[in-house]
């Protein structure tokens, strides 16, 4: 079985959050960058499990520039085969999903599978689009992914419950909580991770839908209105006449 | 020219959230003076797609197809995008909600069009082009996103805004979708919903609590105040690892998002990755012994007392309240 896991690179959950040139652009001063947690601990993790069981090959695909080496060698030595980065900046997700349809058209994958929302822009985009670009079936919010005769069976998180539901391959799958455990690196796959391939491939012409125009931080920090542990009754007045929530 | 909402039923009733995308989907038809169209795929009884009305829809296209009852997300964008063909709409809206997230992003690529993902607030427009403000970095800032496509999908976020009900109703057409079976790839083995509980995304109200309740033996001081507000119950990250409380409960970075009215957190400190996924709530109220705890700072009352006994309190106080109101 072969399959694709794109892979993106975003600010680490602790990362202070501001921006620069008039409120314009991310300011990455002093942040972290991390592999996305559900392309890595969920996404990638399962398809490596999958391959080690079934047999085949996993290639992770990430879309920009050389500064990612440090993520995509981190996914090589959790248990991807081989590597491919579009060099390209990744600033809209249709331009993203266009350049992993186009190298998943080149190689025959029969499983796709990516994380549900990055931690960034948190819009749960590329993995549906990538989808549409392949006429392929998708199934998002997965927490169960089992493969059997060129089946997936799997279960997907409805509003108040879960859906068991199966589709043939080839099949597009958005991973989230539940589907593995993450994985910390051993030293074997990180000393193994460095001569596997990691091939760079320039960007296609796709074009792009959307830009920001403008960030902005919150007005304020809230300011916490303590009440007293004695008079609860004041948190109920405050929730019916100033919050007016019940 | 038109603006289409996609609407979701579920057992028998339009989702909430359905009813928020509709609103925002009639507010954009209205700036833009023109009209507000919904799609319903899959069976549902026609007089309670007309209460779309109430919320400023004029026409329901409605796919009655059996075969559309689940969810498919290939079939569902052709149903939909062909729908916004029958309707010319330019602009096609959708709740970030599970389904909604998942078939947007289709659409998009179907129709060409940008898209929007969870926005907060209507858009605004100028000349072509429309900028629509949107939550990034799990809520620690916004970001406007500018779409200047000809064709634009935007998914709204969940109790983001209120819809104001008139009187209205609207007329119920047959829509053909024109799918044939190979436009079908997913078969529905079953479906596992907690029942009698509401679903915690959809919630307008929910009680949370976390390490600070010391056990899953403790954890009617959340419920019997749930029960009592119709609330939803949730818990934090350590709570579900330990199985104290269901994963499906689990709220923060890698569980679930909930943008409640009201979120009460009790016993939970506040760790960056919880906040993550509440940090769309209306109202934070949070019950913690220490004083210190970071979720006091994203909250907007707060109680610093143990829980074991503030939260006996808090519930004969809104009994009292209830009983007056």
């Amino acid at each position: 079985m072969k399959i694709l896991v794109p892979i993106a690179k975003v600010p680490d959950t602790t990362s202070k959050i501001g921006f620069t040139d008039g409120n314009t652009k991310f300011s990455t001063d002093g942040v972290t960058f991390i592999m996305n947690p559900t392309d890595e601990w969920y996404a990638l993790v399962r398809a490596c499990e999958l391959k080690e069981k079934q047999g085949g090959e996993v290639v992770v695909i990430h879309v920009g520039g050389a500064d990612a080496e440090q993520i995509i060698r981190k996914a090589l030595a959790i248990g991807a085969d081989r590597a491919v980065r579009v060099d390209a900046d990744p600033t809209d997700a249709y331009f993203v999903a266009a350049q992993i349809a186009e190298h998943a058209k080149s190689e025959n994958y029969d499983l796709i599978i990516t994380g549900k929302e990055t931690i960034d822009y948190n819009s749960f985009q590329v993995g549906g689009m990538v989808a549409e670009l392949l006429d392929l079936p998708c199934v998002a919010l997965v927490q169960k992914l089992e493969i059997e005769n060129g089946v997936a069976t799997m279960k997907r998180e409805i509003e108040g419950g879960t859906e068991t539901v199966e589709v043939k391959l080839p099949l597009v799958v958005c991973a989230q909580k539940e589907l593995a455990e993450a994985r910390i690196p051993n030293m074997k796959g990180i000393m193994g991770a460095r001569s596997k391939p990691l091939a760079v491939v320039a960007a296609n012409g796709a074009e792009k839908l959307t830009a920001v125009s403008t960030y902005s931080l919150p007005e304020k920090a809230k300011e916490v209105k303590l009440i007293d542990k004695d008079n609860v009754a004041e948190l109920i007045r405050l929730l019916h006449e100033e919050a007016k929530v019940i | 020219m038109a603006v289409l909402s996609f609407v979701e039923v579920s057992e028998g009733k339009i989702k909430k959230a359905s009813v928020e995308a509709a609103y925002y989907g009639s507010k954009t038809a209205e700036a833009l003076g023109t009209d507000s169209v919904a799609v319903v795929l899959g069976e549902a009884n026609a007089e309670e797609l007309a209460t779309l009305g109430q919320v400023g829809v004029k026409k329901v296209l409605h796919a009655a197809d059996a075969k559309l009852n689940h969810f498919d997300s290939r079939a569902y964008t052709k149903a939909v995008a062909a729908a916004a063909d029958a309707a010319g709409a330019d602009v096609v809206v959708l709740s970030f909600n599970n389904n909604g997230k998942l078939l947007a992003p289709r659409l998009s690529v179907k129709l060409k069009a940008g898209y929007v993902p969870g926005a907060v607030e209507l858009p605004q427009f100028n000349g072509g082009s429309a900028s629509v403000k949107k939550n990034v970095f799990s809520g620690k800032a916004s970001a406007t996103f500018t779409v200047a496509t000809g064709k634009k999908v935007i998914s709204v976020n969940p109790n983001s805004l209120s819809p104001v009900r008139g009187g209205g109703s609207a007329t119920v057409e047959t829509f053909n979708a024109a799918l044939t079976d190979a436009d079908f790839n997913v078969v529905v083995k079953g479906v596992d919903k907690v029942v009698g509980e509401i679903p915690l995304t959809e919630a307008e109200l929910v009680v949370s609590g976390g390490r600070g309740l010391k056990g899953p033996e403790n954890w009617h001081l959340v419920t019997d105040l749930a029960k009592e507000l119709g609330a939803a119950t949730a818990c934090s990250r350590a709570v579900a690892d330990v199985d104290w409380r269901p994963h499906h409960e689990h709220v923060g970075q890698t569980g679930l998002t909930v943008r409640p009215n009201l979120y009460i957190a009790v016993g939970i400190s506040g760790a960056i990755q919880h906040l993550a996924g509440v940090n769309g709530s209306k109202v934070i109220v949070v019950v913690n012994t220490d004083p210190e705890a970071p979720f006091f700072k994203a909250a907007d009352y707060g109680i610093v007392g143990d829980a074991f006994e503030v939260m006996p309190k808090v519930l004969e106080e809104y009994r009292k309240f209830k009983a007056a109101h």
